[in-house]
């Protein structure tokens, strides 16, 4: 009698479940739609003839396929200039990035560094407080870094966060043992992090090495600020005229000519969108664990 | 603090005499010699780029001439500060970063917890990966890419929204040069594209729920919706509160780029932040010893903000950055 009461409660219970699956499953593909939407339509855009855009008449395929916007948009040297300066950037960049904080976040990680407490704060502080615009722009002036390669590529490379990311993953798998072992062998701790410890720490090599290299093809403001020469600029600050300041980059005409020439442009927007993108996009869904993984990492306590 | 001076009693005592506690200290410090060098590539950027600047902060209480260098410069004491804070500016700037930045906190802080809740609950792996995949995906679009789209789509005569508008019979306001749009523009576009990236972290922590929570749920009858309100929002409460006290430390620093991006002659009067107020006075006017106090005044009020919320927390919640 009892047994039965308890299964009738039980599936009356599940009903209600039911009815919440079907709601989460349906907003999350509702979420799914809002996401992916917007960046398919600018796909499809890119291949639209713009008046078809304009007037509503493109939501899910192109109606004719263009590839004016691609062929204007490729035939720009500072597009290609662009692109070059910012790979160049984002390679050199990320090196050196991994050459800083990577070091820093072990020898945070080591319990027997002398003055550890101290060393860490030093490098905590700077998450808090800074010197602002003015001060640092002028600090990088001093150091004659103004309009160099390097002013994109070394003076912001050290990152508190991912000295503390990967202070926490040495902290949690490499041994302190290991350490140990290869002292009584005779091991230095400069040989011993670099033929042991490096080697044994490939993924928060791609974790950091990841992260740096989307956040510098994607950044622009330190450019801006510091870069004004325009063989150096990159990407980003290209794709900032062509996207933002809706500068023409066909010269200027009139009548006729002019319309052509904003049809164009309108369709190297899209393009420019598309092409500038693509790189990150292609390589996320294949790299995403790692991205994870340095969340998950930094999640943990400290 | 305490808990040092015990240590150093004990060694103190153990050890015969004090001298030969400072040799032991030279030698441990003689040992971490070679970490030391592996630290130095670090110290001296962050001393050159970040404590440099730092100690050129002395500028918001001189008048700084490039003529005559930080040090030559003649001390104004609060001049600057106070020029700021009698300007018409202060109170637009103030009002405009404090309404983007709370609006966003009310939104872009609950809606990613939600979003790791519902993310949990699915149980088909296979979607559940592709959800996921799709929702991080917007994460790594450049601010530039994502200003540019939303040009693009709220654009009022040819956007795909006033398209869409149009087909049920709705004319789009323009809607990028109300200054009374802004924050609802900023802010919602943020959580189109971070709300995915910014659930991460608690569905670590969710994960990290030992399973028999919900197991004894399960006996007791809960449904799913109890379960998700008893055991999953109390637990990821102390997550969630970290979070909000780091958020809160940077209260009067908003996203600068995307605000710089979006701004127009149109919508200024709810787009000034204090943030491009530092850039336009500092770097277009060159005011720069102006710009430094903003900027300064600006850090000091988050880090007081910081604070203060940590202490709240630690009193309230237990739960504390330091």
């Amino acid at each position: 009698m009892k047994k039965k009461f308890a299964k009738k409660s039980r599936t009356e219970k599940s009903w209600k479940d039911r009815i919440f699956d079907i709601s989460v499953y349906g907003i999350a593909i509702l979420m799914m739609v809002m996401i992916i939407y917007p960046l398919w339509f600018i796909v499809i855009a890119s291949f639209s003839n713009p008046a078809d855009i304009a007037n509503g008449n493109v939501w899910f395929w192109p109606k004719e396929w263009k590839l004016d916007g691609y062929i204007e948009l490729l035939k720009q040297e500072m597009i290609w200039r662009g692109y070059l300066n910012t790979i160049i950037y984002t390679i050199v960049g990320t090196f050196i990035a991994l050459v800083v904080n990577i070091p820093a976040g072990y020898v945070l990680s080591r319990q027997d560094l002398f003055g550890r407490k101290l060393i860490s704060t030093f490098y905590i502080i700077p998450m808090f407080i800074g010197g602002g615009l003015i001060p640092t722009y002028l600090v990088v002036k001093n150091f004659g870094l103004l309009d160099t390669f390097w002013v994109l590529v070394l003076p912001f490379s050290v990152s508190a966060f991912n000295i503390i990311i990967a202070k926490t993953f040495f902290k949690n798998s490499i041994p302190e043992s290991l350490w140990e072992a290869a002292q009584i062998d005779g091991c230095g701790t400069i040989r011993y992090f670099l033929t042991m410890v490096l080697p044994l720490s490939k993924a928060i090599l791609a974790v950091i090495g990841l992260w740096t290299a989307v956040g510098i093809w994607n950044s622009w403001f330190d450019a801006m600020i510091y870069i004004s020469n325009e063989s150096l600029q990159p990407l980003q600050l290209i794709l900032r005229r062509i996207l933002i300041a809706n500068e023409s980059l066909l010269g200027t005409a009139s009548g006729d000519l002019a319309s052509e020439l904003r049809r164009l442009s309108e369709m190297m927007k899209y393009a420019a969108i598309v092409v500038s993108t693509l790189p990150i996009m292609c390589l996320y869904p294949f790299l995403q664990k790692y991205f994870n993984q340095g969340v998950m990492v930094g999640s943990i306590k400290e | 603090m305490e808990n040092k001076v015990v240590t150093q009693t004990i060694t103190n005592a153990t050890v015969i005499s004090n001298n030969s506690n400072t040799s032991k200290r030279l030698k441990q410090f003689k040992k971490s010699g070679p970490l030391y060098v592996l630290l130095l590539p670090s110290i001296i950027l962050l001393i050159c780029f970040t404590y440099l600047p730092m100690y050129g902060l002395i500028i918001a209480f001189k008048d700084y001439s490039p003529t005559l260098g930080i040090l030559e410069s003649p001390w104004v004491g609060l001049k600057h500060f106070i020029q700021f804070f009698n300007s018409y500016q202060f109170d637009l700037t103030i009002k405009n970063t404090l309404n983007i930045s709370l609006y966003s906190i009310l939104v872009g802080f609950p809606l990613p917890i939600a979003l790791a809740i519902l993310c949990n609950q699915l149980r088909i792996g296979m979607f559940k990966k592709v959800f996921q995949v799709t929702t991080y995906l917007p994460h790594f679009i450049s601010t530039m890419v994502m200003c540019g789209m939303i040009l693009i789509f709220l654009s009022p005569s040819n956007g795909l929204i006033s398209n869409f508008l149009g087909l049920i019979g709705i004319e789009m306001p323009n809607v990028l040069s109300k200054a009374s749009f802004f924050s609802s523009i900023y802010v919602w576009s943020d959580v189109w594209q971070h709300i995915g990236w910014d659930s991460i972290i608690y569905l670590a922590a969710l994960s990290a729920i030992n399973p028999t929570y919900y197991e004894a749920a399960t006996m007791d009858g809960a449904s799913k919706m109890q379960k998700i309100l008893h055991i999953d929002i109390p637990l990821l409460l102390p997550t969630a509160m970290i979070l909000l006290i780091l958020r809160a430390g940077s209260l009067l620093s908003v996203g600068f780029e995307k605000v710089l991006l979006l701004q127009n002659p149109l919508n200024i009067a709810g787009s000034e932040v204090i943030s491009t107020y530092v850039y336009k006075i500092g770097l277009q006017n060159f005011q720069y010893s102006l710009s430094t106090a903003i900027g300064l005044f600006n850090t000091v009020v988050n880090i007081v903000i910081l604070l203060l919320v940590n202490w709240m927390s630690k009193k309230l919640t237990k739960t504390s950055l330091f």
